[in-house]
């Protein structure tokens, strides 16, 4: 290469510089923030990938930490360096994220593609888009496995948890007050429309850990989604409660002798925010509108047993994609498994979450 | 030769020069050296050791949200007179509404409601509802509308809570961690029973780490004995064997508990095996204080084995020696002569194991269960889970704290000076 | 001394040892040392006499053979059960305890009372000169002071039997040498049996009464110190102890306690014979400097031959000279310094010679086997 002058050099790199701003086909690295293994992997494959075909300027690098998530995007937008661009939450946080303004605002029908019918994004989400700045991915629930090989009678409603004649032996639960105190009112027989307001009564809560307190010698209590599978295929508990997702991997995939109980499922949501002064904010909005569009979110459900969150998608969930079995059954919000439903109370747990916090883990230690 | 003496009998060199001033300005050189050689160490451990606490100190106080997000609301409402049983005036209402509709402009509003909803369970809500909706209230009377808009707003407490915590400084984590609150009128009581958790938490921790550091003795010291006395060769195989927790994956090692300790796991299965305990009678050795013992003194050991091994080697064989030829017992001679020479091991090992026991929180949430918990998974709940990095903060000073007793404890019982790593 | 013969105190009777079951470090061992007696072990290190030492206390165990103490075999008591005191190399005073502490622990073990301890111990103190340090810590003392409480210790208890295992090795030479003669002294006093062992000859000579010289295993001669420096019996003590000039050649005649032999370079000596094989076998000859002649008239001597002066050493009261005889350039002559004598220069040829009877014939050279 011939020497070129100094000030063409330096006017070419401007130029770059310059061009790198306005056109994306410059080489950009996007982190993003999900929760690893399985999960990862279905969003490499249904978005990812596809994105990075289209868009060859872009890479797309993912960061498993989605577990500690809240805390280090206070941590970061504490030191003022975002380096995350995208970040995966589960609806909860990201309510929490909203209100401490650590996350940015979406407008859902702006940023993001219609359904194919032209029914704007907000409409097609629907209830699902709990906070303003969550843009939701998937429905998964929290429901039961229990191994076919150890119960006498297959359990088939949420008060047979609560039944140690009925199932004795172990049960894993979460330890956490969320998901178990609705479950101790509904197998009561409470109405799912009053859960909320007996818990919001100090007699509600008593209530409902009175219930808790008849198996809770029996319980072993989770704080890994993973746990509960591992003790199923152990034979540690015969019966516990998981996200369906790994429920599904461990009965599909694994083969073990675990079936599913699906009574008083309860959904919970899963998508994406966007931290306050994250990098590359135009790539991550091309990813977005991408990436959150009715096929897109079908085809992830060929990856892993999770429900895709716009309406519009439903009827798009094919097989899935090596074991080539019919994905429709097996999501939590097939007909068949969403008989009894519960969506959480998030703007309820928001308020109640700190005491009942306290309250769960004094009892918990009694 | 060099040295003289002046009239009033101090000592001076040839040239006059008092030999004290002689002397510090040859040992200043020396001293300004050493003081460049450990600049980086000291410099490293204001960076990332003791400003860290001191960021944790003050948090663990710190309450600057509600100031900073209400600025117009605080000072009004610090006029107002809390015991008079009526709300505050309409000044002091006006000044929220504007505060509110500010606070929702800016995204801030949601971290009073976060920071108060610590003290009050409805808080968050109160806010977030309130900031969706205050941008409607245009004029006065803001008192009605804002009542209107939530019936909190209406009542006295609200407000006694929001004066009480408008200080830039608050108690509030510190009690708390304690097992202690503010009442609706502001006097410090005791959290009532069915909240009472950390006194009894700090209570368990010390103790667990305590049984840990007494096993992590009653294993190491005769490893450690046979590896000081051992020839080299066997001596480094047996090095490697209690290392190698050191070189094994967090996760292997959990998994290979879970597979010893578990009801269907390999002891039980021996247990049953041979008769010893029923099959329906599995011992529950892991998601209970147990798993964490038995986890945490694996994990523990070497910090145990090696100050004791660097202690002992340099401890001769002929102090024993001594000892049985001057007619003592092999009992006698080691209790008498060997153990008061590896107290300092003893002390250095334990108080290693002790401190990091203290802290530790992976291995209890893995196979701790409810009975295995310790403060600290608390702690790291609170920063990881629900941000309440104050309350945090105040436990981790806690702690803090509670470990400096002890060590200050120890050195007045057996003294730090006999401490010896090594 | 060596005929004070009361009852044999201490025996070694065919005593082995071997760490490894491959080779001896200590080969058939037999030892007698009478009551009261001060018996140096001394050899190089390796040479197997701290493991007989040890043996002796109990802290190793003989593979085979026997030890006696005062008529009992000791083989399978344990070390305190024999009541041996010990000073070791390096003193292991207990540092976690203060002097008086130190000394009141063997009687202590043995229960007796503290009134008791308190006088023997002060009496012990007294007797090393160390009465006023009771209440230090031996970290707080000088090794000469460590070394006395070490002594101090081993005797407290009142042991017929003491071993001493190199127990002045660390200090330095003048304290040595101080402290030889107050070991000695206490010796003399309580009429303990000693057993010392040591590597440093003049240390040995000075203190003992007899010494056993020990290499490979194997006590090559034990004997009163005189009798080990004027008649070694072979040609490794005759080197270990003492200044000593060596010739090497082959037995040419044997005649009763006389014989000839004959160097390397053709030299025909006269020596005594003492330890020597056959006729035409190698054998060493042992001469002590100071019995070598310079100038000697000719005739006057048995042995006279040509000498090349090579080195000449100022030492005040004597010159070391350094000559080359008979082929080896390291033959040493000691020349008093006295007007009488002709002063050398290196270069010089002289005549040098000596007695038959000062020229032991001992056995063939050490490098080539003692055994």
């Amino acid at each position: 290469m011939k020497f070129l002058p100094r000030k063409t050099l330096i006017a070419a790199a401007t130029a770059a510089v310059v061009a790198g701003g306005i056109a994306p086909a410059q080489a950009v690295d996007l982190v993003f923030v999900s929760w690893g293994g399985a999960y990862t992997a279905s969003q490499q494959k249904a978005y990812h990938d596809p994105f990075m075909a289209a868009n060859p300027g872009i890479k797309i690098i993912n960061d498993d930490s989605a577990a500690n998530g809240i805390a280090k995007i206070r941590a970061m937008n504490e030191t003022g360096n975002v380096t995350w661009a995208l970040v995966d939450a589960v609806a909860s946080a990201a309510i929490t994220l909203c209100d401490e303004g650590l996350i940015e605002v979406i407008d859902h029908d702006k940023m993001l593609a219609p359904a194919p019918d032209g029914t704007p994004a907000s409409k097609d989400f629907g209830d699902l888009i709990v906070s303003e700045c969550f843009i939701p991915q998937i429905v998964y629930s929290t429901t039961f496995g229990y191994r076919k090989d150890l119960v006498k009678t297959p359990p088939t409603s949420i008060a047979d948890v609560f039944d140690l004649k009925k199932i004795p032996g172990k049960r894993s639960l979460e330890k956490a007050p969320i998901g178990n105190l609705e479950w101790a009112l509904l197998a009561e027989g409470v109405p799912v429309g009053d859960v909320y307001d007996i818990l919001s009564e100090k007699a509600g809560v008593d209530r409902a850990l009175a219930k808790l307190d008849t198996i809770k010698d029996q319980v072993v209590w989770w704080t890994k989604g993973a746990q509960t599978p591992q003790l199923l295929a152990d034979g540690e508990v015969v019966i516990g409660s998981t996200y369906n997702g790994r429920l599904f991997s461990v009965i599909e995939e694994e083969k073990q002798p675990i079936a599913m109980m699906w009574d008083w499922q309860v959904f919970d949501l899963d998508g994406w925010v966007i931290p306050k002064g994250a990098p590359h904010r135009a790539e991550v909005m091309k990813y977005l509108r991408f990436a959150t569009d009715t096929q897109r979110l079908a085809d992830q459900a060929k990856f892993i047993s999770y429900g895709p969150a716009r309406k519009s998608s439903a009827p798009m969930v094919g097989k899935h994609a090596s074991l080539g079995i019919e994905m429709g059954p097996h999501m939590p919000t097939a007909p068949a498994n969403a008989k009894n439903t519960l969506l959480f109370n998030y703007e309820w747990w928001a308020d109640h979450r700190d005491e009942l916090d306290e309250v769960f883990n004094a009892w918990l230690a009694k | 030769m060099a040295a003289a003496t002046t009239s009033d009998g101090a000592l001076t060199t040839a040239d006059g020069i008092p030999l004290k001033a002689s002397l510090a300005r040859a040992e200043r050189r020396n001293r300004n050296r050493a003081l460049l050689l450990v600049t980086p160490l000291f410099a490293f451990i204001l960076v990332f050791f003791l400003m860290p606490i001191f960021d944790m100190l003050t948090r663990s106080v710190d309450n600057t949200v509600v100031g900073s997000v209400l600025v117009r609301s605080v000072p009004v409402l610090s006029q107002w007179d809390d015991s008079s049983g009526e709300l505050p005036s309409e000044a002091v209402f006006k000044a929220m509404v504007l505060d509110i509709q500010d606070g929702r402009e800016t995204r801030t509003i949601g971290k009073v409601g976060t920071r108060m909803n610590y003290e009050k369970s409805g808080m968050t809500s109160l806010f977030r509802k309130s900031g969706r909706r205050a941008k409607q209230i245009k004029e006065a009377p803001y008192k009605e509308a804002l009542i209107k808009l939530d019936k909190k707003w209406g009542d006295i407490n609200t407000w006694r809570l929001l004066k009480r915590e408008s200080d830039a400084q608050t108690l509030t984590h510190y009690l708390a961690s304690i097992d202690m609150r503010f009442n609706d009128s502001g006097e410090v009581v005791r959290q009532p029973e069915e909240k009472q958790i950390y006194i009894n938490l700090f209570i368990r921790t010390l103790k667990l780490s305590a049984l840990i550091t007494v096993l992590c003795l009653v294993l190491g010291y005769p490893i450690s004995y046979l590896l000081a006395t051992l020839p080299v060769r066997t001596s480094n195989l047996l090095m490697i064997l209690v290392l190698l927790p050191f070189w094994t994956s967090l996760l292997v090692r959990t998994t290979a508990w879970i597979a010893l300790l578990q009801k269907q796991g390999v002891i039980n299965d021996f247990l049953v095996g041979v008769g010893l305990i029923g099959d329906d009678g599995r011992l529950a050795m892991i998601h209970n204080a147990i798993g964490t013992v038995v986890a945490m003194v694996h994990i523990l050991l070497p910090f145990m084995v090696l100050p004791l091994y660097s202690v002992m080697k340099t401890i001769p064989p002929s102090y024993v020696r001594a000892a049985r030829s001057m007619g003592a017992t092999p009992w006698t001679a080691f209790w008498r002569v060997y153990v008061p020479n590896t107290v300092s091991g003893i002390g250095a090992g334990g108080i290693l194991v002790f401190i990091i026991a203290i802290g530790y929180y992976i291995t209890p949430a893995l196979v701790g269960g409810v009975s295995g918990t310790l403060i600290s998974n608390f702690i790291a709940q609170h920063i990881s889970v629900t941000l309440n990095w104050g309350l945090a903060a105040a436990l981790g000073s806690v702690l803090l704290a509670l470990v400096l007793a002890l060590y200050i404890l120890y050195d007045k019982i057996v003294g730090i000076d006999n401490m010896k790593m090594g | 001394m060596a005929d004070q013969s009361s009852s044999d105190y201490v025996r070694f009777i065919n005593v082995q040892k071997s760490y490894d079951g491959e080779s001896l470090v200590v080969k058939n061992l037999n030892l007698d040392i009478a009551r009261g007696e001060f018996v140096t072990m001394l050899g190089p290190s390796g040479s197997g006499k701290t493991t007989c030492l040890m043996m002796l206390a109990g802290f190793e165990t003989a593979t085979h053979g026997e030890i006696i103490l005062d008529g009992d075999s000791i083989n399978d008591v344990a070390p305190h059960h024999r009541g041996i005191g010990m000073v070791f190399q390096s003193y292991a005073l207990f540092p976690h305890m203060t002097i008086f502490e130190n000394l009141a622990f063997p009687l202590e073990v043995r229960k007796q009372s503290k009134s008791e301890i308190e006088t023997r111990v002060k009496k012990a103190l007294d007797m090393v000169r160390m009465g006023a340090f009771g209440t230090r810590r031996p970290a707080q003392l000088s090794g000469g002071q460590q070394q006395r409480i070490a002594v101090a210790r081993a005797l407290v208890f009142e042991p017929k039997l003491v071993l001493m295992d190199e127990p002045l090795g660390a200090l330095d030479k003048n304290l040595r040498e101080e402290m030889q003669y107050e070991i000695k002294h206490i010796h003399n006093n309580l009429e303990v049996t000693v057993v010392y062992v040591t590597h440093d000859q003049s240390e040995a000579l000075t203190m003992s009464n007899r010494i056993a010289v020990f290499n490979d295993g194997v006590i090559q001669q034990l004997a009163p110190p005189e009798d080990l420096y004027e008649r070694p019996d072979n040609a490794f003590v005759a080197q270990f102890i003492g200044e000593n000039n060596t010739l090497i050649g082959s037995v040419r005649e044997l005649n009763g306690t006389a014989c000839v032999v004959e160097l390397g370079d053709g030299s025909i000596i006269n020596a005594l014979s003492v330890n020597v094989g056959n006729k035409g076998e190698q054998s060493t000859l042992s001469l002590r400097p100071e019995r070598v002649t310079i100038n000697p008239e000719a005739g006057s001597l048995p042995n006279i031959v040509d000498a090349d002066v090579k080195e000449l050493i100022y030492l005040g009261d004597h010159i070391r000279t350094r000559v080359d005889v008979c082929g080896h350039d390291d033959f040493i002559v000691k020349m008093p310094n006295s007007a009488t004598h002709a002063s050398l220069t290196p270069g010089d040829t002289v005549k040098v010679g000596w007695l038959a009877e000062d020229c032991r014939a001992l056995d063939a050279p050490v490098d080539r086997g003692v055994t």
